[in-house]
């Protein structure tokens, strides 16, 4: 039976299930003392004194520091030369640029005094101009003299992506226009785990335990900043308690441990608390999208304009600065818009960086396009539907070379009209429309909207570049395949999973291109010195990437296991195959050898054939793909509108995913309800706010409203399958799709409900109030 | 995340916390559940000087059912609340409405005397105390008083307690016709953003929830129930002499929208039991 | 006294944790999940964050779902909680809950997890055979944000329906 595509349990179960799993903080090395910031409580301010002699006399204190203690370190790495103002020091250098920014550190010899000692640590603050969000920072921009955050860049704005010179020709001639403001809310990724790391620096060396999705990166960086050799310096990434994009950042604090310990002497173990992490942590989306679109009456779309304003924050991270780039060549979606010109412009605020969060640029890019679609229909009275169908890329019309950025976004391959299609059906869509007819007729029932999500996103990174662009040494994964003595297996991949079942999925394409028992081979990832050179697990690469090099190496090994046991068997390795564990010569069933002594001859030279090794059955792969994947889907939301107080609650949640070849359907569809459950979030529920001072206000749990069980309807699934000619899994990968797709059919679902009270658009979150205020105002509120 | 440091001590009666509480004065307060103050306490919002732990008492913990009334004890939690079968008969939207508070964790732990003695205008019981007319039994140095609950919230974390009194006994009318608990949220565990319990038949009564700096009745809606208004023209009035706050949760006119519209809808579902 | 100069009492507490005891000197103010992580050296009851909303925390008091990061120790001197790793059988046997999870995908990352389970198994204790809108209710007071809770509600009715179970390694379910 082949195991790619079976449902199986996971093997990473057991420890969790038991409370066995090791969590950065779970770590109590002997002598561990905890650190913990001091942060800035303004926006934008000159730090004119810090007093730290009360906290440093606080009982169980061993330290308390400040940038003048660490003037010496580099800067944090990761932004390019010229961009040399905005390297952010560890420790805010006499300035700060946004609430929460770090300002001391105290080292205690536990959480609870170093608490304490915190408080103590009086600050004062000289304000400065505040501006906290893109309008105010972009309004700013229109006076020379106006506030610059970081006065040596002389600059608020980075024209990423220049604006076109002028619009397109499909544009201009186009029958009909329409514009679009959309604002993308600012999210964080809330992993229920917050950042931690552990750092201890011992005179052979240094280790660091993190919370992390790049175990290798980080080990690289850390030896570029301390000027200590790769070999001297392990990162363990333990079990991880989510991460979606939050845990590949810098944070100060993965520099700042290693320093302290070295000078300490002992371990020291940085751990956020939530209140902590919702403004140290950095956030994600935050993009204003001016859409104009170009069509006729017919619904077709022949030009699309998009100029992204990406909030970058006070201290910009480089992936933050390069999600626009993602958004504005997936700015054309799943249609073949002759034209599409979408620029970027970075604008930095005081407020907490802006970094990936899962879909990290490509959500934005669905939702404006989604919403377009959903005005072009409004605007030309065609069903939604159906301006998609007239619009979509054509199943043959793959390669797509996407207009909006074809050196990067070339579509591989999909079939948008059977998802769609898949999607009404599971729907009864025209039922649905009926039943809508009836219910908005009907003052006592609740409006009833239906909203459609026809997406495609970019995934599986990815083609040489691709990585290097933010920062990794390359965007290949690496899997090393090793049969042990008795014939098991382990194999070791570069990634670094965070509940994707990553040791399941690479574990089952092992299984089956080796013919060995899934119980008998284990994925071991996440350690630097005992796994080669990898990436990291980030834009949905694992199995599309990793999941390949796996394969590989497994092929390669049972090539070379073949060999051996063909001189085992005196026969010909073309003429064997492996069933129930033997390797067997095809048509007999006598002429065998079980894999368990072809993986003891494999070390044992007098059984091996002539000119083979001893540890032959041991292969590594850096595995490359040729371009990015593009899994798509087609997601449907039913919403009903309580008429008197703008309520929405979700009827119907219908998701048909496009990955390619699915692995595990199970841990698939698990994906799937994740990130849609994410984007529905984001849609309804979340929003990380900020006043016009810059003072955040939510940064509880209390205000940043995470839906529980109690918030969201069960999801009804369905699949459609196009293979990618990326990789020879055929598979896409799905980690994200699901927060790309996800809110795009919840807005339509409720612009589409207001319709009769001429409601154009409403921006994220959709909240009770919002809506109620549209139904008021007739379509004027946002 | 950790509570500032306090002296502790745990009491085993209602008398030994009188007494704690004379001596320590404003400097303590008073540890039931905790569900309403550890929260405030691991943020720095509230930093006593003194715990004393009501934990020991185990004569504060009941629901008896005196005929026109029934006795609720301070500490009783509000999962027992809930499954009261003397609640459920004898003044079912106490037993609900405690039903409705946080999640079941904090139904394990909190309680309805500290819920009421916190004085939360976003707390659900105190709306349904209001409404009901119930009476508040506290203990002090000098005696027990009764206060009625239009008495006893008096500003926003305020109520008429005096330092040296603890909550002994929440006493509710009996009634079994109409009444109705009106919460709306955004997330099931959130407090509410506006809340509305009415009781109508043997008594009518409208109160509010997070309306104000403290729990209120709707006193506009319940004088023009008392001159026959229907639910829609009472309702209509239920915002008047409110003064709901704006926050990221709803802006002071849409709590006042929400206020109407759960007090007609509270009304019509009081009315139709 | 609440301004960390003074250093603070200790006080003695005992608590039994999956029927062992556990004795340490502590604060008035130490949180009982941090008394069950580092006193007791049980790091399976987690921390998510500081308002009380997301039940990673959750522990059985008395067999009664209850959010320990909102209970100071001292509260449960001599009383008794049971954790995630007091769930399984003394022979290894994961309970109905964890065999439920385990088979129906209720788990990604496994931080929310161990909350999750005890929620569950509180829940099963009172009502054996709960709805799914009675699931979802229950586990309000817990946040996951990995799996969108369908496979949890799926992972806790598989445990009403399979009230007793074995454990059985192998991995085709």
């Amino acid at each position: 039976m082949s195991l790619v595509g079976a449902r199986v349990i996971r093997k990473e179960d057991p420890n969790l299930i038991t409370g066995r799993g090791v969590f950065v903080d779970d770590l109590d090395l002997p002598g561990t003392v905890f650190a913990t910031f001091v942060r800035s409580t303004e926006a934008h301010a000159e730090i004119t004194s810090i007093d730290t002699a009360d906290a440093k006399a606080a009982p169980g204190v061993l330290g308390v520091y400040t940038f003048d203690d660490f003037a010496e370190l580099a800067r944090v790495p990761g932004l390019p030369p010229e961009l040399a103002p905005l390297h952010r020091p560890v420790l805010a250098n006499g300035t700060v640029k946004f609430v929460g920014e770090p300002v001391a550190v105290v080292v205690a010899t536990d959480r609870y005094k170093a608490a304490d000692a915190a408080e103590l640590v009086a600050v004062d603050y000289s304000p400065l101009p505040v501006l906290a969000s893109i309008d105010a920072s972009l309004a700013a921009m229109a006076d020379p003299d106006g506030p610059r955050i970081h006065p040596l860049l002389q600059t608020n704005a980075l024209p990423i992506l220049p604006a076109p010179e002028a619009p397109s020709e499909e544009f201009v001639n186009a029958p009909r226009h329409a514009s679009l403001r959309i604002k993308n809310n600012r999210c964080s990724a809330v992993a229920i785990e917050t950042f931690a790391v552990v750092a201890d620096w011992r005179p052979e060396g240094l280790v660091v335990w993190a919370s992390y999705q790049a175990p290798h990166h980080l080990r690289n960086q850390l030896c570029g900043f301390f000027g200590i050799d790769a070999s001297e310096c392990r990162v363990i990434v333990p079990d991880v308690g989510g991460g979606f994009g939050s845990k590949i950042n810098f944070y100060v604090e993965l520099f700042l441990a290693p320093e302290l310990s070295r000078r300490l002497r002992r371990p020291v173990k940085f751990a956020l608390t939530r209140s902590e992490a919702m403004v140290h942590m950095h956030h994600g989306r935050a993009q204003i999208n001016e859409v104009e679109v170009g069509f006729d009456d017919e619904g077709i779309v022949h030009a699309l304009r998009v100029h992204t304003m990406q909030d970058i924050g006070g201290w910009p991270d480089h992936t933050g600065l390069g999600l626009g780039v993602l958004t504005s060549a997936m700015a054309g979606g799943c249609y073949r818009i002759p034209s599409v010109q979408a620029w970027l412009t970075d604008v930095i605020t005081n407020t907490t960086p802006i970094a990936a969060y899962r879909g990290a640029g490509r959500p934005e890019a669905a939702f404006l396009i989604e919403r377009t679609m959903d005005l072009v229909a409004d605007e030309t009275g065609i069903d939604p539907a159906e301006v998609r169908r007239r619009n979509f890329i054509q199943p043959d019309q793959f390669p797509w070379v996407t207009p909006a950025n074809p050196d990067l976004a070339v579509y591989d391959s999909g079939d948008y009209p059977a998802g769609l299609a898949e999607l009404l059906r599971i729907l009864d869509y025209d039922a649905l429309l009926a039943l809508q007819a009836t219910r908005n007729a009907d003052e006592s029932q609740p409006l009833m909207g239906i909203g459609l999500s026809c997406w495609t996103e970019i995934a599986g990174f990815g083609p040489p570049g691709s990585l290097e662009g933010f920062g990794h040494v390359g965007s290949w994964e690496s899997a090393n395949l090793r049969i042990q003595p008795d014939g098991s297996v382990l194999v070791s991949v570069g990634l670094a999973p965070h509940g994707q079942g990553t040791y399941t999925t690479m574990a089952q394409i092992a299984a089956d291109e080796l013919g060995i028992d899934i119980d008998r081979i284990v994925v071991r990832s996440s350690d630097t010195e005992t796994v080669q050179q990898g990436i990291g697990t980030m834009g949905s690469r694992g199995v599309a990437v990793c999941g390949e090099a796996v394969r590989n190496a497994a092929i390669e090994v049972r090539r070379r296991a073949a060999a051996i046991a063909a001189h085992q068997l005196e026969a010909n390795p073309d003429d064997l195959e492996v069933v129930d564990g033997e390797f067997r010569v095809k048509g007999t069933s006598t002429k065998s050898t079980p894999w368990r002594d072809v993986a003891l001859a494999s070390y044992q030279n007098l059984q091996l054939p002539e000119g083979t090794d001893a540890g032959t059955l041991d292969h590594t792969v850096f595995q490359t793909v040729p371009n990015f994947s593009f899994p798509s889907g087609a997601y449907g939301c039913v919403i009903g509108i309580d008429r008197e107080t703008g309520a929405p609650s979700i009827e119907r949640y219908v998701c048909v995913d496009d990955c390619g070849t699915v692995i595990n359907p199970l841990l698939a569809e698990g994906q799937v309800h994740g990130g849609v459950s994410q984007g529905i979030a984001q849609a309804l529920f979340e929003e990380v706010t900020y006043d016009e001072n810059g003072q955040p206000t939510a940064t509880t749990l209390v205000d940043y409203l995470v839906p529980s069980a109690a918030d969201l309807p069960d999801f009804e699934m369905g699949r459609v399958v196009t293979l990618t000619p990326v990789n020879s899994l055929g598979a896409k990968g799905i980690g994200e799709s699901g927060a790309v797709g996800a809110p795009p059919a919840v807005v339509n679902a409720v612009v589409d409900a207001l319709s009769a009270f001429g409601v154009r658009h409403l921006d994220m979150p959709v909240t009770p109030e919002k809506i109620w205020n549209a139904m008021s105002a007739q379509g004027t509120g946002v | 995340m950790i509570p500032a440091s306090f002296d502790y001590l745990k009491v085993e009666s209602s008398a030994e916390a009188i007494a704690a509480l004379t001596e320590y004065g404003d400097d303590a307060k008073l540890l039931a559940g905790g569900h309403s103050l550890i929260p405030l306490m691991k943020l720095r919002f509230a930093t006593p000087e003194v715990l004393i732990d009501l934990g020991g008492i185990t004569d504060l913990s009941y629901v008896r059912d005196h005929g026109d009334h029934l006795a609720i004890g301070a500490l009783t939690r509000h999962c027992d609340v809930q499954a009261s079968p003397e609640l459920a008969a004898g003044c079912p939207i106490v037993s609900h409405v405690a039903g409705t508070v946080g999640d079941p964790q904090v139904r394990h732990r909190g309680t309805i005397g500290g819920s009421l003695a916190h004085g939360d205008p976003a707390s659900d019981l105190p709306a349904v105390m209001l409404a009901l007319g119930a009476t508040l039994v506290a203990s002090g140095p000098s005696g027990t008083r009764e206060i009625p609950a239009v008495d006893f919230f008096c500003g926003f974390l305020e109520t008429a307690l005096a330092a040296d009194e603890l909550l002994t006994e929440i006493r509710v009318p009996r009634h079994t016709t109409g009444w109705s608990y009106q919460k709306f949220n955004r997330r099931a565990q959130d407090w509410a953003i506006v809340g509305v319990a009415a009781v109508t038949g043997d008594r009518t009564g409208v109160s509010l929830v997070n309306m104000g700096p403290a729990p209120m009745r709707a006193e506009a809606t319940e004088a023009a129930l008392a001159t026959g208004a229907d639910a829609a023209t009472a309702a209509a009035a239920a915002a008047e002499g409110t003064e709901p706050s704006s926050d990221q949760h709803g802006t002071a006119d849409y709590r006042r929208h929400l206020a109407r519209v759960l007090t007609k809808r509270a009304l019509v579902e009081a009315g139709l039991r | 006294m609440g301004n960390g100069k003074t250093a603070a009492r200790l006080i003695e507490v005992g608590i039994t944790i999956n029927g062992v005891e556990h004795r340490a000197p502590v604060e008035a103010r130490e949180l009982l999940v941090h008394f069950t992580r580092s006193r007791a050296g049980l790091t399976g009851t987690h921390v998510g964050c500081d308002t009380s909303n997301c039940g990673a925390c959750t522990v059985l008091l008395n067999g009664e779902a209850v959010k320990s990061c909102t209970i100071l120790a001292v509260q449960v001197d001599g009383q008794a909680i049971t954790t995630v790793e007091g769930l399984a059988a003394d022979d290894g046997s994961f309970s109905p809950v964890q065999e439920g999870f385990r088979q129906e995908h209720g788990l990604q990352c496994g931080y929310c997890t161990p909350g999750m389970l005890m929620a569950a198994t509180g829940l099963l204790t009172t009502n054996p055979d709960p709805s799914r809108d009675e699931i979802r209710e229950a586990l309000e007071g817990n946040i996951c944000r990995c799996t969108g809770y369908q496979m949890i509600v799926n992972s806790v009715r598989w445990a009403a329906e399979h009230p007793v179970t074995v454990t059985t390694k192998g991995s085709p379910s």
